[in-house]
């Protein structure tokens, strides 16, 4: 039987009901590839739905194929039991094999592919995560932080078709948590991995994530690329205190004169404080809402470097005294931003639909 | 000579009855350790306590009914005729049988223990770097249930050495084939021996005070998964 069909990306169909919870769940849109975030809150479906595209839930009449190849499908009896599928897994807690070495805990999955399916070299994944110097320790003389990259550099050294990760980073303190993110940004850039992500942190979905897929109590409410997620104004994410939109730039120009970088997006450019990243480097800005402001006129007399011209998309209130409103900065409307303003300045600008106007951004946030 | 040449007879079958048991079980009983620990059947319940019986029941009642099962009219018994072999009571196989179950629990639950403890979590993972069933069995469960694989055997070893009232039910009292430490004691009592009956039982004191020494001594680091 073959198991393989011509689609590219991730189509996933799950139905399970336990304990009063319901899981409802037809993807048929994933990315096969860059970082998907599956986020909601605690008890939205997110890991089950997680466990179930590894097989750890076995779901009854469920259906999965990966970037053209298909592990599940009810209609044929198909059922590819985890161990058979070719995937890396990241659980919360590290959950390294006590009894093993760092480095024999990297190789135990690695011995079991096949060499022609290797495209992951050890090295590499110990390079990746950093962990050269921790290969002869016992998991229990790691600390929290290493020992979750170690657990990542052991999924990674599998060469997985598809890496999945359970919040790797919730088990951890802020400060480790700075401490991996690095290496998940490097992962991203550097391996060709589609990453399924699992978080209910805003942050780290702004920080990774390309695609988004939003989930509620077992459903999905919403899915698609990370920039137009986070400012749909129907969604909850824009109505957040820390709501912004992402855009993605490369590293243009330094001026050393004035210890400014500027960078380069589709539909305009942003300065910033001289970043130490060589010219050409991709960087991912974060501009929350609350630092967005609107001008009718362009002030050529203000302290704000950033101002961009944009276009209203959309206004949407956001509590009795202030508005989210949605513009784009260029005419093709490829860079969505967001700014949170009081109704007052919406009446005193008289603003609406399809209006042209310029955004004052006041501070720009350079991630990676 | 301390021991006579029956009593050194008497510790090395005793000795030989505790080593085949333990060996028998470590296979018998970790099937059904591991289907306790899993299971989430109504059956668990009634299970488990038929293999705790043996803990609460006298013994003498479990050799009663092994001695009726293995006795010519019984369906053990029918079956070993069948096969040629004759009946096994009073014989050093049927002790094996007998012991079998009478020590059943001592291996179960400390390794059904070592399983709950163990948990879903490494199984799942090694599940995640493409180990089979099997492989996971040899390479993940049984290293961390070592310890739990350790105590279930010493005890189960200590307890068969101890065993006497099954003993006596099907197995008897003759020289080299069924004639165990506990029964040689009783029988040197019997026989108002009670120099040799002291000698012997020191030696039983002895060897039950080290095991338990061993096991009490001798703790596991946990380790954290």
């Amino acid at each position: 039987m073959s198991t393989t069909i011509t689609h590219s990306g991730i189509q996933a169909r799950f139905f399970l009901r336990f304990d009063g919870f319901t899981l409802d769940v037809d993807l048929d849109d994933l990315p096969g590839r860059g970082v998907t975030a599956l986020f909601g809150h605690s008890g939205s479906g997110k890991t089950t739905l997680l466990r179930c595209i590894a097989g750890l839930e076995r779901v009854p009449g469920g259906y999965l194929a990966v970037n053209g190849e298909v592990w599940q499908d009810a209609s044929r009896a198909l059922f590819k039991p985890t161990h058979q599928r070719p995937l890396g897994y990241v659980f919360q807690e590290a959950s390294l094999f006590p009894h093993l070495s760092v480095r024999r805990n990297l190789e135990y999955g690695r011995q079991r592919v096949p060499h022609s399916e290797r495209r992951v070299a050890l090295e590499q994944a110990i390079e990746l995560l950093g962990i050269g110097h921790l290969l002869e320790r016992k998991p229990d003389q790691l600390s929290g932080g290493e020992r979750q990259r170690v657990g990542i550099a052991r999924a990674l050294a599998t060469s997985p078709r598809l890496l999945l990760m359970d919040e790797p980073l919730a088990a951890l303190d802020s400060k480790r948590k700075r401490e991996i993110l690095p290496y998940l940004e490097r992962l991203h850039a550097e391996l060709d991995i589609p990453v399924l992500y699992v978080t209910h942190s805003p942050e780290e979905v702004a920080q990774l994530a390309d695609h988004l897929v939003l989930l509620e109590q077992g459903r999905v409410v919403a899915s698609g690329a990370l920039g137009e997620m986070l400012v749909r104004l129907d969604l909850p994410l824009a109505h957040e205190d820390e709501a912004g939109a992402v855009i993605d730039a490369m590293v243009a120009v330094h001026d050393d004169l004035y210890q400014l970088t500027t960078l380069e997006f589709d539909g305009g450019r942003l300065v910033v404080a001289r970043s130490a990243q060589p010219l050409g480097t991709p960087v991912r800005l974060r501009i929350h809402a609350r630092d967005v402001s609107l001008a009718l006129a362009r002030h050529d007399d203000s302290s704000i470097l950033n101002i961009l011209p944009a276009q209203v998309m959309a206004i949407e209130p956001a509590g009795p005294a202030q508005v989210l409103v949605k513009l784009c900065a260029d005419s093709a409307g490829r860079t969505p931003l967001l700014a949170r303003i009081t109704r007052k300045s919406v009446d005193a600008l008289s603003l609406a639909v399809g209006q042209s106007l310029y955004v004052q951004i006041k501070s720009v946030a350079l991630m990676g | 000579m301390l021991l006579s040449q029956g009593d050194l007879q008497a510790i090395v079958l005793t000795l030989e009855l505790a080593g085949i048991v333990t060996a028998i079980l470590l296979v018998v009983a970790t099937p059904i350790a591991w289907w306790l620990a899993r299971t989430k059947s109504w059956w668990k319940g009634p299970v488990g306590a038929v293999v705790a019986l043996p803990l609460v029941l006298p013994p003498s009642v479990l050799g009663f009914y092994l001695l009726l099962a293995m006795g010519p009219h019984g369906p053990v018994g029918q079956l070993t005729q069948w096969l040629g072999i004759g009946t096994l009571p009073f014989t050093f196989w049927g002790l094996v049988i007998g012991s079998v179950f009478y020590s059943l629990p001592f291996m179960v639950q400390p390794v059904q223990n070592a399983f709950e403890t163990i948990g879903e979590r490494p199984l799942e993972v090694a599940a995640t770097l493409r180990a089979g069933p099997w492989d996971t069995f040899f390479t993940v469960l049984l290293p961390l249930a070592l310890p739990g694989f350790l105590t279930a055997s010493i005890l189960t070893f200590a307890h068969t050495v101890g065993e006497f009232g099954v003993v006596l039910m099907i197995g008897g009292n003759i020289p080299d084939e069924t004639r165990v430490a506990s029964v040689q004691i009783y029988d040197h009592v019997e026989a108002l021996e009670y120099g040799e009956a002291h000698r012997l039982s020191v030696v039983m004191l002895l060897f039950s005070f080290l095991v338990l020494l061993t096991l009490y001594a001798w703790r596991p680091n946990r380790r954290k998964f």
